[in-house]
């Protein structure tokens, strides 16, 4: 079956899924008049139905309307009733397959296939939702397109090599150890406190921080939901990232689309020797979808693990990391105290690396053939102090590279060097 | 248009003014860039906004001045209607400042307006600027995404432009105000050619 000839259409069962969202919302809304004892009014009942078959309704109808097919080298999605749109995403322009399954999404086996593009004002294209196993298929072949290679067939998913899997107990310490939890304990320290004194001002404080406190549970959750099981694998095709507690994702990172890297090690965990290593991508951020997942642009590709594992990692993704690392000048310390210990920068003719961070520890990688642009900045202080900094900008979106705080005469040296060296660099991968 | 308003070659980049280490950046680059220039071309390679510029700075900082007095002014004369007791050395001292610091930050965007500079490359696009925090940014033709020629009713009224430069960087934010529009689509359309010459991908 060539999937380039016909078009296809989403499940038949998306709208339902799509609504089951809402649905939920809608439940917890009015669960109070559901409740025995609240008095439901039959005008209430009615108008609950109405909005219930309206929004079936309008799923039915996106349903009806939206089709896809790939057209040579594009993915070309038709959608919209009133407003009828054709939208047209260029397969080698894919920074990033993420294949999501939320809850109620897996209980049907379906799943949302989600294409990061690059570029400021593009978008993510998603499909949702397919059957599980033709999600995956999609995506090998379109990855398959994306490399410019012809899809067969039977191009299905390819094998991979697991290179980090990371335990449930680890990522449960970390996020023990992490800075919600830290408020948390802090709130119920300062409310206990209070209670010790005088019990009506404690509880004034618990219930004006309990949304506070909401809100971090929230936030632990997410976290646990998002990292847990994860499985950094690599494929020919690319990097694959999996993990999920009740929404799952997948994401595949082609070879050579990441922007940069960059490794966390707070306070809290540096005892333990843990880090975080995220990725980052080129695409934008992706607000108000009707899922979570998509929000996380910046991909943890390890939640929390050793140093030695980030670094094996890290090997796998940009294999030419530069060893040697040279510090600022000592008078850096009057410009940036609590940053001084952590500045350190070096780099090689691939990449450059960058280390900050005034509690936590941040180190930065960025592949010379991603940078955009550069720039030499030297604010009051440091013209004081005969410093400057370069800032390697890059098309991501949260890491920011910056080499801080040189000595000024050597900032403008190296900024000439990485002027020619990002050259050469891009000159190699066979662009001018 | 005047064909001298293509390029300044009678404005000299005034060094003396522009900070000391954007001009310091602007040797120490030299050798990087392939064109094997001798140090008197190199100067004139720099180029800066149209002299126009400050004049376009002096009279919008002369707007709000001029705004700001004469709130002042119509305060004191509302309550001089109305027959309330007039603080009239209050009103005096209120629009001596305010001319002071008309003064003051007229001096300041004069100096910012001569600190712009940019300089094309045979590889990049360099823009310095600023005063208190100087920048020199260094942009590749081929990451130029797209180039924008903006020029809101001030600029118009000047016969000015600002050109854009976007790269796939957000963080990258190169401009270069204040070119006549002549100099500002000659620079977007040299830009735009080297651009797609040049063009790498993401």
């Amino acid at each position: 079956m060539d999937p380039a000839a016909i078009w296809h259409r989403l499940l038949p069962l998306s709208p339902v899924i799509r609504a089951g969202r809402l649905f939920v919302g809608a439940v917890i809304v009015f669960a109070g008049t559901l409740l025995p004892g609240s008095h439901t009014t039959e005008s209430g009942a009615i108008t609950r139905a109405v909005i219930g078959v309206v929004v079936i309704a309008f799923g039915v109808v996106s349903w009806l309307v939206t089709r896809w097919r790939v057209e040579g080298n594009d993915l070309r999605i038709e959608t919209g009733l009133i407003r009828r749109s054709s939208l047209r995403f260029p397969l080698p322009q894919i920074q990033a397959i993420d294949v999501v399954r939320p809850v109620l999404a897996r209980i049907f086996g379906l799943a949302e296939l989600r294409l990061r593009m690059g570029g400021a004002t593009a978008g993510s294209a998603r499909l949702a939702y397919l059957t599980a196993s033709h999600a995956d298929t999609v995506r090998a072949q379109l990855l398959a397109l994306a490399r410019g290679t012809a899809i067969q067939p039977e191009t299905q998913e390819s094998p991979e090599r697991v290179l980090v899997r990371l335990p449930a107990g680890r990522l449960i310490g970390s996020l023990i150890l992490g800075s919600p939890t830290v408020t948390v304990l802090v709130m119920a320290g300062a409310i206990a406190g209070a209670a010790a004194l005088s019990p009506r001002a404690a509880i004034g404080i618990l219930s004006s921080s309990s949304a506070i406190a909401i809100g971090m549970v929230t936030v632990i959750w997410r976290r646990l939901n998002g990292a847990y099981n994860l499985t950094v694998a690599e494929a020919h095709d690319g990097l694959r990232v999996r993990s999920g507690l009740l929404d799952t994702t997948a994401e595949t990172i082609p070879r050579g689309r990441v922007q940069a890297v960059r490794m966390v090690e707070p306070l809290l965990w540096r005892p333990l020797g843990w880090c975080r290593l995220e990725v980052d991508v080129a695409g934008r951020q992706h607000r108000g979808g009707e899922n979570n997942p998509e929000r996380r642009q910046l991909r943890a590709v390890l939640p929390v693990g050793s140093r030695q594992e980030a670094e094996s990692l890290l090997a796998r993704i940009l294999p030419d990391a530069p060893r040697e690392r040279t510090r600022p000048p000592s008078r850096a310390r009057w410009k940036a105290p609590l940053r001084f210990h952590n500045l350190s920068w070096g780099h090689n003719e691939r990449c450059a690396v960058t280390t900050t961070g005034r509690l936590a520890r941040i180190t930065s990688w960025v592949p010379l053939t991603k940078v955009q642009s550069l720039r030499l900045v030297q604010g009051p202080a440091q013209r004081g102090l005969r410093l400057a900094t370069i800032y390697l900008d890059t098309a991501g979106h949260s890491v920011h590279a910056a080499i801080r705080d040189r000595d000024a005469d050597e900032a403008r040296e190296q900024l000439g060097e990485l002027t020619v060296l990002c050259r050469a660099a891009r000159t190699a991968q066979g662009f001018r | 248009m005047e064909p001298t308003c293509l390029r300044w070659p009678d404005v000299q980049p005034d060094f003396s003014v522009a900070p000391r280490v954007a001009v310091q950046s602007a040797v120490i680059l030299d050798p990087v860039s392939d064109t094997s220039t001798t140090a008197t071309d190199q100067e004139e390679v720099w180029l800066r906004p149209s002299p126009r510029l400050g004049t376009m700075r002096r009279v919008e900082v002369l707007g709000v001045t001029a705004l700001a007095a004469a709130i002042v002014l119509v305060m004191t004369a509302i309550r001089f209607v109305a027959g309330a007791p007039v603080d009239l050395a209050t009103a005096v001292i209120l629009i001596v400042a305010i001319a002071l610091a008309g003064v003051l930050s007229d001096r300041w965007a004069q100096r910012r307006v001569r600190a712009w500079a940019y300089r094309e490359r045979d590889d990049d696009l360099l823009v310095r600027r600023g005063v208190m925090v100087s920048r020199l940014s260094v942009i590749p033709y081929g990451r130029m995404q797209f180039i924008d020629v903006v020029a809101g009713p001030i600029e118009r009224a000047f016969g000015l432009a600002t050109v854009r430069m976007h790269t796939a960087a957000a963080s990258s934010d190169a401009r270069i105000p204040g070119l006549t529009q002549i100099e500002a689509g000659r620079l977007r359309d040299h830009l735009a050619q080297l651009g797609e010459a040049k063009a790498a991908g993401l």
